[in-house]
């Protein structure tokens, strides 16, 4: 019913005001801070606010060419500009350092207008004075429930992989959801010192429909008076280590050995505590908490299920101090859901819950700012992962910012929808593999990531040649990455289902974190201009042969595009070795077809036979010969045919890949070049759009809205996927409801190894939706 | 369910109590002599060729005596039936050992230390199978089970040729011992079978001449509740809650037409046992004393404590219990709490838990009236305030508890009446 109570009385008298907080770790970005929100629990306190923050991106900007000698200038202007983003901080520490983190934030804040901190939580009238007094901002009560659900309304509609199950007994403990379209209606099951029961049907629709008394105050209280111990997590520790059997009457006490025969289970409890009904015989602590945690956690997954029922409702998530990442408390309750409703429901849990009430509180008061409207996105580089709080299973070093934890998102400039043309988007997941899953690919990649990271990082300081802090910047960014990578080696599980794309995500987010937004801007300038002077040729070339020569010439050519890309070590090697390294000498290191995943006779008979798509929408993977020697002749062929065509290309920058600003200067150099593309630009035939990412992976339940709407309008009915990191990490088994067509070089042996190839070995999957 | 040992008192001192005034292990002595007699008897009886005993002879009709037995976890449930219309010839007839089973119990209240008869729920002039008699409830804990058995091998019980019909857990558990010890058949019956069986027959008997069920009216009216009867006619559907060591949520529609909704350890026996733990006392009895006089009030935290009032947003009144013992995540109030306080605490906690489940359970089938029996409501009224009471606000007066005056006894009452039913 309410947070966590007891632990915070008499706080005020041992505040710890000797830490000092290292400020571009903790509290970031409060200059220009405004919006505080609070959130005060008994024991912990979880602070938001909004921010802005000033980013260095890397601007294209096309030259004006007209009477000057083209062939030695570069092809456009890079130039690196200040760029103002919106993000979302939250701090989460002990109540004990909150007097040492007022006076901080107000040290820091300069150019707030705030008036106001809206404050939730059970702790929150006890400590509004002292927030009045050290901040000079008007305490604004807001109700603890709607918060909680306002808060988890936001984490599920916005953070990919925030939903999971929990399961003890696999290799797999945590196994995150995908995010389903519609979140509602859903139950929330908040343990507190006591129960809330919670049903929410909209937005700003939901109902208390019941709850108990027996919660984590029980728990705690009870366990205080039967144990002598006085702390939530030693309790929690004790019971871990518990034999209940000891304590509780089972049901084979009560039938001894007939249970098998009578089909009973003898290991399910008949009475808890039945066992201790005598006064002359010692219960141990460990025995006497293992059975309160059960009681507890039956009693409490019973009555779920129960209201479950009764509403009709089949999502069950779970919350409060009693679950908070505590492994033991969410073992039993998913025990005791799964037995209640003989599997029927699912237990489920947030990577976020300890900041739902204060998510809630802070958009409460940033309605102004209509925070809904926008897209979301988790900021790996500052969030620190969902963490065990049990130092027994994940014996974790805890570090001075492990007692502050932290979650940033960063506020999407357009909103993020999925592609219309996912067959079903509630089952789709991009991601091939799941590194949490599979410790053998998760042990390969992470080692793989950890070897690339010193010429990542030299790269990024050779990128910005005329900053002096650049390779101070870099070795820090290579040490924050480095962190990451050890965490998750740790806790796989820390940011949602680990991936080869999350990994690729996260690098990119600490890039930026030291402004490196662009590091291949330079290689990427340079490529282009490059491949831009063999087009004609290649146009003239492909023109020459004939119907089917040419098909398998274009699909050649997009393969050989593909295999410049820095992103793969093996690829890096040889282009920093080799500048000359040509589209030629690609494409005779492609594999001879049989290719390893090869259904292009079906894919040239559907262009014999069928009649011409209406409009092809192509993800496009790096910058340089990849796009303007293979993708563009592609696209031209497929213009010819009467097909439309939609370029999809990265809003930001991440690795070579060509970035949307890039596509319209390269589009536009083309078109001067090219009559084809010409015209069908100017009659919209050919649509240049970006796909809102800047990952060097796809995920197409994350796409920009105005995509998904052009995509729709269009009618789009073949859909083309290029790149490794978008046919092959991610979306190889995604379903779409159209044709389509993933094609890939494999440039990293061990995942062709493992796909049953060789490097460089040809992915060309061509797929028709049964019908 | 809840154990009568006196405090301090060590397992084998249960039934053996009587062990220093006479041979060991039984029940208080009575009936010397009929050790031989039955010694005696049983060997007339066990060839095909040997008299016929008549003392209840019908063709329908079992061999005296009618038993009725519920071995739950905590405690065993007994039922006996006592003809009170022998013919002469019959009492001429009747075996020696027959004769003394029936004179030492009906002569006496308590059977070793303890064994009790609850002679105020003896139900007089019964007529079952044509027989007129009495019939008696006694109980006694189920860790003194072996001692019984001993005292049946004793008293020669397997001589009688009876059937001995057993319901509850203990039924499978202790049949061995049944066998080897007391050269005893038990005829094992479905708890639930029986249960249902039992309160449907008593409730249309009623208890001598007074009504079985009964209510609460204005439950949520501390000066003017009282307790009044209730007609059960037309039953059907109700819930029944039996409330024993754990508690076992059925849903009834006609005689034969049940299910097991569902279950919860949060019973009787967690009630005890946790009683036990936090204020060190020894008997059921002691342990609903000790919270009559407590205050949960300093041990739970209420809604008030928390919104310093009702919480209007979610409709929760300020006394509501927001945690149980929540109060007791503070050291000071730890500190602060009586023995009395916790006892009360835990009756509480249990009692309205048993409510909340057994009111989600009656929505959830359509039932509007929850029937609460076990052993956990005997000399209970505050548990059984609290479930009319909570039942009755948290339903907004949808939902009505009723309660049985027999309350542990059903599912005994049920054995004995399968035994007549298959005879």
């Amino acid at each position: 019913m309410a947070e966590r109570g007891g632990r915070g009385s008499g706080g005020h008298g041992s505040l710890d005001k000797s830490i000092t907080l290292p400020p571009d770790e903790i509290f970031r970005n409060l200059e220009n801070a405004k919006r505080f929100a609070i959130d005060i629990g008994g024991s912990l306190t979880k602070l938001a606010y909004y921010s802005t923050v000033q980013h260095k991106v890397a601007r294209v900007r096309s030259f004006d060419h007209s009477g000057k000698d083209i062939e030695n200038e570069p092809l456009y202007e890079i130039s690196v500009q200040e760029e103002i983003t919106a993000r979302l901080h939250f701090i989460k520490f002990e109540n004990t350092y909150i007097e040492t983190c007022l006076d901080f934030i107000k040290d820091h804040l300069v150019n707030t207008e705030t008036k106001v901190i809206k404050a939730t939580g059970g702790g929150a009238y006890k400590f509004k004075d002292l927030i009045e007094k050290k901040l000079g901002l008007k305490v604004d009560k807001e109700d603890v429930m709607t918060c909680l659900i306002k808060g988890c309304n936001f984490v599920l509609r916005n953070i990919p992989h925030e939903v999971f199950a929990y399961q003890k007994d696999s290799d797999t403990e945590f196994r995150f959801q995908t995010n389903h379209p519609n979140i509602f209606p859903y139950l929330l099951v908040n343990i507190g010192s006591g129960v809330s029961i919670v049903k929410v049907e909209t937005e700003d629709k939901f109902e208390w429909i019941g709850g108990s008394s027996i919660g984590g105050g029980t728990f705690w209280g009870l366990g205080a008076l039967l144990t002598k111990t006085k702390k939530f997590d030693e309790l929690l520790q004790l019971a871990s280590k518990g034999q209940h059997t000891n304590v509780d009457m089972l049901v084979k006490d009560v039938y001894g050995g007939a249970c098998q025969t009578l089909g009973l289970s003898g290991n399910l409890i008949a009475s808890s505590f039945g066992k201790s009904t005598t006064a002359d015989k010692e219960f141990s602590k460990e025995d006497m908490a293992k059975s309160l945690l059960h009681m507890i956690s039956n009693d409490i997954g019973q009555l779920a299920c129960l209201y479950a029922k009764l509403h009709n409702l089949d999502k069950i998530y779970f919350g409060g101090f009693f679950i908070r990442g505590h492994p033991v408390t969410m073992r039993t309750i998913t025990y005791s859901i799964n037995f209640f409703s003989k599997g029927e429901v699912q237990a489920l849990f947030l990577r976020h819950e300890g900041y739902l009430g204060a998510i809630g509180a802070f958009l409460k008061g940033a309605e102004q700012d209509n925070p809904n409207q926008y897209s979301w996105g988790e900021n790996y580089a500052g969030s620190s992962g969902l963490m065990s709080t049990s130092p027994d299973v994940y014996p974790m070093q805890r570090t001075r910012s492990g007692t502050f934890d932290m979650f940033e998102m960063d506020r999407l400039e357009r909103p993020l929808v999925n592609l219309p043309l996912l067959k079903d988007p509630s089952t789709y997941i991009p991601d091939t593999v799941d590194l949490t899953d599979d410790a053998m690919a998760r042990k390969y990649w992470l080692t793989c990531f950890e070897e690339a990271l010193d010429g990542v990082a030299k790269r990024a300081a050779a990128s910005q040649p005329d900053s002096v802090d650049a390779p101070e910047r870099a070795e820090k960014f290579r040490q924050k990455y480095w962190n990451k990578l050890q965490t998750l080696r740790q806790q796989p599980f820390a940011y949602g289902t680990l991936t080869v794309r999350s990994l690729l995500d996260t690098r990119e987010h600490c890039l930026n974190e030291f402004n490196f937004p662009d590091p291949y801007s330079k290689v990427k300038q340079k490529e282009n201009g490059i491949a831009l002077k063999c087009f004609q040729s290649v146009i003239e070339s492909l023109d020459s042969l004939g119907w089917e020569e040419r098909q398998f010439a274009l699909v050649k050519g997009l393969l050989a595009g593909n295999v410049f890309d820095w992103g793969a070590k093996a690829v890096s090697d040889v282009l920093e070795s080799e500048p000359q390294f040509g589209f030629e000498e690609a494409k005779s290191k492609l594999q001879e077809r049989p290719w390893l995943e090869d259904s292009y006779s079906q894919w040239l008979e559907r262009l014999k036979e069928g009649p011409p798509h209406k409009c092809a929408l192509i993800f496009a993977d790096n910058s340089g010969i990849d796009i303007i020697l293979g993708v563009f002749p592609f696209v031209r062929e497929l213009l010819s045919r009467g097909t439309e065509v939609i370029l999809a290309c990265n809003s930001g920058p991440a690795l070579n890949d060509v970035t949307y600003s890039e596509s319209l200067i390269v589009a536009e150099r083309i078109a001067v070049m090219d009559p084809v593309i010409q015209s069908a630009l100017k009659e919209e035939k050919l649509l240049l759009v970006q796909t809102g990412s800047s990952s060097p992976c796809l995920d197409l339940s994350r796409l920009d809205k105005g995509l998904a709407v052009l995509v729709r309008e269009r009618k789009t009915d073949l859909v083309i996927i290029e790149g490794m990191g978008r046919a092959i990490h991610t979306n190889y088994y995604a379903a779409l409801k159209c044709e389509s067509l993933k094609l890939a070089v494999i440039k990293n042996s061990w995942l062709a190894d493992r796909l049953g190839g060789k490097i460089f070995s040809v992915i060309f999957k061509y797929e028709v939706p049964c019908k | 369910m809840e154990p009568l040992r006196n405090g301090g008192g060590a397992e084998d001192k249960a039934w053996r109590r009587g062990a220093d005034a006479g041979p060991p292990r039984r029940w208080s002595g009575g009936g010397g002599g009929g050790g031989g007699a039955a010694g005696a008897d049983s060997s007339a009886a066990a060839g095909p060729s040997g008299r016929q005993r008549r003392d209840s002879v019908r063709k329908n009709r079992p061999l005296f005596p009618w038993f009725g037995l519920d071995i739950g976890g905590t405690l065993v449930k007994l039922v006996y039936f006592e003809p009170k219309d022998i013919t002469a010839e019959e009492e001429k007839e009747e075996v020696e050992n027959l004769k003394s089973i029936r004179k030492y119990l009906t002569s006496n209240v308590a059977y070793g230390s303890t064994g009790i008869r609850d002679v105020h729920l003896e139900l007089k002039d019964l007529t079952l199978c044509g027989r007129k008699g009495n019939l008696h409830f006694i109980r006694f804990p189920t860790h003194d089970m072996p001692a019984f058995i001993q005292m049946g091998s004793e008293k020669h019980f397997s001589s009688l040729h009876t059937t001995l019909c057993a319901t509850g857990g203990g039924a499978y558990k202790f049949e061995q011992d049944f066998r080897t010890m007391g050269d005893l058949q038990l005829r094992k019956l479905d708890e639930l079978d029986c249960l249902i069986k039992g309160v449907l027959y008593i409730d249309s008997v009623g208890f001598n001449g007074h009504s079985e069920c009964y209510y609460f009216e204005n439950p949520t009216d501390a000066e003017r509740c009282q307790k009044l009867p209730f007609t059960l006619e037309n039953p059907y559907p109700l819930l029944l809650v039996n409330i024993g060591s754990g508690v076992s949520i059925l849903a009834v529609y006609s005689k034969e037409n049940y299910k097991r909704v569902t279950g919860t350890s949060l019973g009787g026996g967690t009630f005890f046992g946790l009683c036990c733990l936090l204020t060190g006392c020894s008997t059921f009895e002691e342990a609903l004393e000790m919270a009559s006089h407590g205050d949960s009030t300093k041990v739970d935290k209420l809604v008030r404590d928390i919104y310093g009032g009702d919480y209007e947003r979610f409709g929760l009144p300020g006394w509501a219990v927001a945690s149980s013992f929540g109060n007791m995540m503070s050291k000071e109030k730890r500190e602060s709490v009586s023995k009395e306080d916790l006892a009360k605490a835990t009756l509480i906690t249990i009692t309205n838990n048993i409510g909340s489940i057994a009111r989600m359970c009656a929505l959830n089938e359509n039932i509007n009236r929850v029937v609460f029996v076990g052993n956990f409501l005997r000399i209970n009224t505050i548990s059984m305030r609290l479930l009319a009471y909570a039942l009755d606000y948290w339903s907004k007066g949808q939902l009505k508890a009723l309660f049985l005056e027999h309350e542990g006894y059903f599912g005994a009452v049920g054995a004995l009446l399968e035994l007549l039913d298959s005879a």
